[in-house]
């Protein structure tokens, strides 16, 4: 089973206008893998998850999911009913921005139950039950679930969100710079709870990010991203030891000369 | 031929043909709204021109007509609208919900079972149950077609949660046939298990949205709830003042500054029968007295 | 005591018996006549026309009177008339190039082809009541409309088109049918022909706020009165018979059109953009109202930021048509007993509950 990957990516491409986001990106990831894609901002890093998440529609390419089923769906060719419905259910997506990714009018219970609720669950007491055991899993304490998110800082909102998205045990998490706007030292607690999480819920994840730092402490593998393309992919350690291309090493003496 | 050079129901035969068709889509596609071109009525939006629209457009000279609003066939509302058919059609009218071919209802569904071959007619404010939760138009009827209910459930999880019980006490959200979910109008809950493979057609028309649903006769419609927490309706302590029923919608009827209130049936063609049959409230005079006088 | 209120259909008839008396006021005082209302309320009559989606002056006099000047009434009467009325067909598009002007200003050129013509105008006319006007007299001559005045008179927008500056004229972008909004529910996205149709019947008032917001900084998008012009056109129809266009009325409209600055994309080139208003009758707030809520609502095809209300078709669109707002804060009127007694029901039992948690809350004391 774990010799397929679980996503296959080829040739994928997005532009607006006359201006290319994205140009023929192909990459695969295995099932309990975390990659990450880096570059800066406008390399189309965000535009290749947002592709991927259904948030907007691919020019051109294949992106071939295979489901818990084993049965392999070309998101972009299916129908968006059927697009939606797997997404739903066996994807999940951390948005940067927690009021993208939450609903800020109902509680936390609520936020986390409500993946649950759209594929099936009509059971109260079960729903509350997965709720308090996932805020328990982000470090948010069980006796806040009927609190709204707004009463939460940054990090418990982005920490909600990683419940909300891993409740339903998805095979894919997509995450959009999920440290973004937070202090250093929330930033270290929650990159932390988010490798144990992973790892232990065997998810496959894409992290996308413009941090190193990030990508080194959580990736399994990398994709830099330069003006749309693809330019270096790798495992993570050799590729921030030993890069190749003259972007990748520009980006990584960088960091290091900081 | 009718008052003042109209049409037979006001509407001419175009537009009649054009709401029978949506009805006919609606009732093939139970609970689904229908856009419809909907007209105006000489009686304001929000007042019932749906179900006047629908009305206009299945109503046939044999026909008996009911108007009631609020459970009453006297209330003002439900008089006008049941004026202007006498004027548009000359049909006949009744206040006995058996004696009726066709009830146009605001709020309430008679307490009476209704049988075949009868139609309920609902006025419809706002067709869409998932407006509360997404204002958009163009992004309900995607949730619609694609069947992602769950935002509803959430709207009941945290009712239970945070007031202790779902608190939509009207207008409650019902599943029809397995398929699409519906807003049975502001009728409150205690009506909506007689929606349930009711032997009549059920008509709604909301005509200021411009959307006509039907539910068919024997159709499936089963409100939303948890496992745990099954739906329930209003009970009463007491019985009504006027006819001592116990299983019928109560109204409150203040009787003066100093608190003291009574209940009557909300349904008074259903409270009138049970008086007429003998039976008898203690909580009033008796009302065929008064009546008489 | 308690009788079950019945009686609801003598109340009505007493009712509008009241009505009858209340509209005729004091009887010492002449009865007003629909043709005294239809010639010196006359912009009163335009907009319940434009807004009843119908154009009559008799009838709309007689709404007027009907209604005691309730404009939002009339209108509604109008359109519930309109209803009963057979379609026998659709015009041919009025040209208003072809107008015969009696007012036509435009504020981007200080000459223009023809001249500014002001016509009729509210304008520069200094706000002072005039006592004279609560006495009956004659009043003095006036040059004849329209006396003068060249014709046909090119429309302003073709003199800047011509240079690519205004992008084309919508009706030369796009030929595809045209759907009828008073035979057809409006769906979303709604293309610009049926947004112009529901903003040309949509509320005076509505599109007046919606329009000054845009100019305050909400939607913000600087325009210029490009042209506004006031006449009667000739409405023609093709008749099957005969296969050719017949002239079968002449009507007054006020047409606007709005020149907005567009910065261009990177597929375009800068030029300027449009805003387009047309109402029956002489109704220039309202057809200028119209153009700047039409130039906003096309934020999304010209890809600029959404921000604000005025944007938004589905919230425009939706709150424009005042029969309909109207009719629906109204209906809040009608008894809604049933209902609040199932909320009463929910409250007590939610209240029920809460005071039993409270009274066996260890805080009990403390909080006493």
């Amino acid at each position: 089973m774990t010799d397929d990957p679980v996503l296959t990516v080829t040739g994928l491409a997005k532009a607006y206008g006359r201006r290319v986001a994205c140009r023929d990106v192909s990459f695969e990831l295995w099932p309990g893998e975390v990659l990450a894609v880096v570059g800066e901002s406008g390399s189309g890093k965000t535009t290749l998850l947002n592709c991927l998440g259904g948030l907007v529609p691919p020019d051109a390419g294949r992106v071939r999911f295979r489901r818990r089923s084993g049965e392999v769906i070309d998101l972009v060719a299916a129908s968006e009913a059927l697009r939606r419905a797997i997404l739903r259910a066996e994807w999940g997506f951390v948005r940067q921005n927690p009021r993208d990714g939450l609903r800020f009018g109902v509680s936390a219970g609520a936020n986390v139950g409500e993946p649950l609720m759209a594929i099936g669950g009509r059971h109260y007491g079960h729903i509350r039950g997965s709720a308090s055991e996932w805020l328990d899993a982000v470090e948010i304490d069980p006796a806040r679930m009927d609190d709204l998110p707004s009463s939460f800082s940054g990090g418990m909102q982005q920490r909600l969100q990683i419940a909300r998205n891993l409740v339903t045990h998805p095979a894919i998490v997509l995450m959009d710079e999920p440290t973004g706007g937070l202090d250093v030292s929330v930033q270290a607690r929650l990159l932390d709870l988010i490798r144990r999480l992973v790892r232990e819920a065997g998810v496959a994840a894409i992290v996308v990010t413009h941090d190193l730092g990030v990508a080194r402490l959580l990736a399994d593998r990398m994709l830099v991203m330069r003006q749309g393309c693809v330019v270096e992919a790798g495992l993570t350690d050799q590729l921030l030891d030993d890069p190749q291309h003259a972007y990748t090493q520009l980006l990584v003496s960088s960091v290091l000369t900081v | 031929m009718t008052a003042d050079g109209y049409n037979f129901g006001y509407l001419d035969e175009q537009t009649k043909r054009m709401i029978r068709r949506a009805i006919l889509k609606g009732v093939a596609i139970p609970g689904y709204q229908v856009p419809f071109g909907s007209r105006e009525m000489p009686l304001p939006y929000g007042w019932g021109t749906g179900g006047i629209q629908i009305t206009a457009a299945v109503i046939g000279p044999g026909d008996t007509l009911k108007v009631i609003d609020q459970g009453a066939d006297d209330t003002t509302n439900a008089v006008s609208i049941r004026n202007f058919f006498v004027r548009m059609c000359d049909v006949a009218t009744t206040e006995r919900t058996a004696e009726a071919s066709i009830i146009q209802t605001r709020h309430r569904i008679p307490e009476r079972k209704l049988a075949p071959g009868q139609i309920l007619v609902y006025q419809v404010p706002i067709p869409e149950p998932l407006r509360w939760l997404e204002p958009r138009e163009t992004e309900t009827r995607k949730m619609h077609a694609l069947r992602e209910y769950g935002v509803m459930h959430v709207k009941l999880y945290e009712d239970i949660s945070v007031k202790g019980r779902v608190s939509t006490a009207y207008d409650y959200p019902v599943l029809v046939n397995g398929r699409y979910i519906m807003r049975p109008s502001p009728i409150p809950k205690f009506d909506t298990p007689k929606m349930h493979r009711m032997a009549a057609l059920q008509l709604f028309g909301a005509g200021r949205e411009k959307r006509i649903y039907a539910v068919p006769p024997y159709t499936d419609v089963v409100p939303l709830d948890f496992e745990d927490h099954p739906f329930t309706i209003e009970t009463w302590d007491q019985a009504c003042a006027l006819c001592g029923a116990t299983t019928s919608f109560l109204d409150e009827v203040i009787l003066d500054d100093r608190g003291r209130r009574m209940f009557v049936c909300s349904d008074t063609d259903f409270c009138q029968e049970r008086r007429e049959a003998g039976h008898r409230g203690d909580g009033g005079p008796n009302p065929l007295e008064e009546a008489a006088e | 005591m308690y009788v079950a209120t019945k009686g609801g259909e003598q109340a009505i008839a007493n009712a509008h018996a009241l009505l009858a008396e209340d509209r005729r006021g004091d009887p010492t005082v002449p009865e007003i006549t629909p043709a005294q209302i239809r010639e010196q309320l006359r912009l009163g009559i335009d907009r319940v026309m434009a807004e009843g989606s119908l154009y009559d002056p008799d009838l709309a006099a007689l709404a007027l009177k009907q209604a005691r000047g309730d404009q939002v009434e009339a209108i509604f009467l109008l359109r519930a008339y309109r209803t009963t009325l057979p379609r026998l067909g659709y015009s041919e598009p009025v040209a208003t190039p072809e107008m015969r002007v009696h007012r036509r200003i435009s504020a981007t050129f200080k000459e223009i082809a023809g001249g500014q013509i002001l016509g009729p105008t509210f304008d520069y006319t200094q706000r002072l009541l005039d006592p004279s006007l609560a006495e009956t007299g004659e009043i003095a001559d006036a040059p004849a409309a329209g006396q003068g005045v060249a014709h046909p008179l090119p429309r302003v927008a073709d003199t800047i088109g011509r240079e690519g500056l205004l992008e084309p004229d919508a009706a030369e972008q796009d030929d595809g049918p045209i759907a009828d909004l008073t035979r057809e529910p409006l769906r979303f996205p709604a293309d610009r022909a049926m947004r112009l149709q529901a903003l040309a019947r949509g509320d005076e008032g509505f599109l007046l706020s919606m329009g000054y917001s845009t100019q305050r900084g909400y939607a913000r998008n600087h325009p210029f009165a490009g042209e506004i012009r006031m006449g009667e056109v000739a409405v023609e129809m093709v008749a099957p018979e005969l296969g050719f266009a017949i002239d079968i009325a002449d009507i007054c409209v006020t047409e606007c059109d709005m020149v907005n600055q567009f910065k261009g994309s990177k597929t375009e080139l800068p030029q300027f953009t449009r805003g387009y208003g047309l109402v029956f009758g002489y109704g220039e707030r309202k057809a200028m109202a119209m153009a700047l809520v039409d130039r906003s609502l096309r934020a999304e095809e010209l890809g600029e930021e959404i921000t604000a209300p005025p944007q938004d078709p589905e919230f425009v669109l939706y709150h424009c048509d005042n029969v309909e707002a109207s009719g629906f804060v109204q209906h809040l009127k009608l008894p809604h007993h049933v209902d609040f007694q199932s909320e009463l029901h929910v409250v007590r039992g939610m209240r029920a509950e809460a005071e039993k948690a409270l009274a066996e809350s260890p805080f009990k004391e403390a909080a006493e």
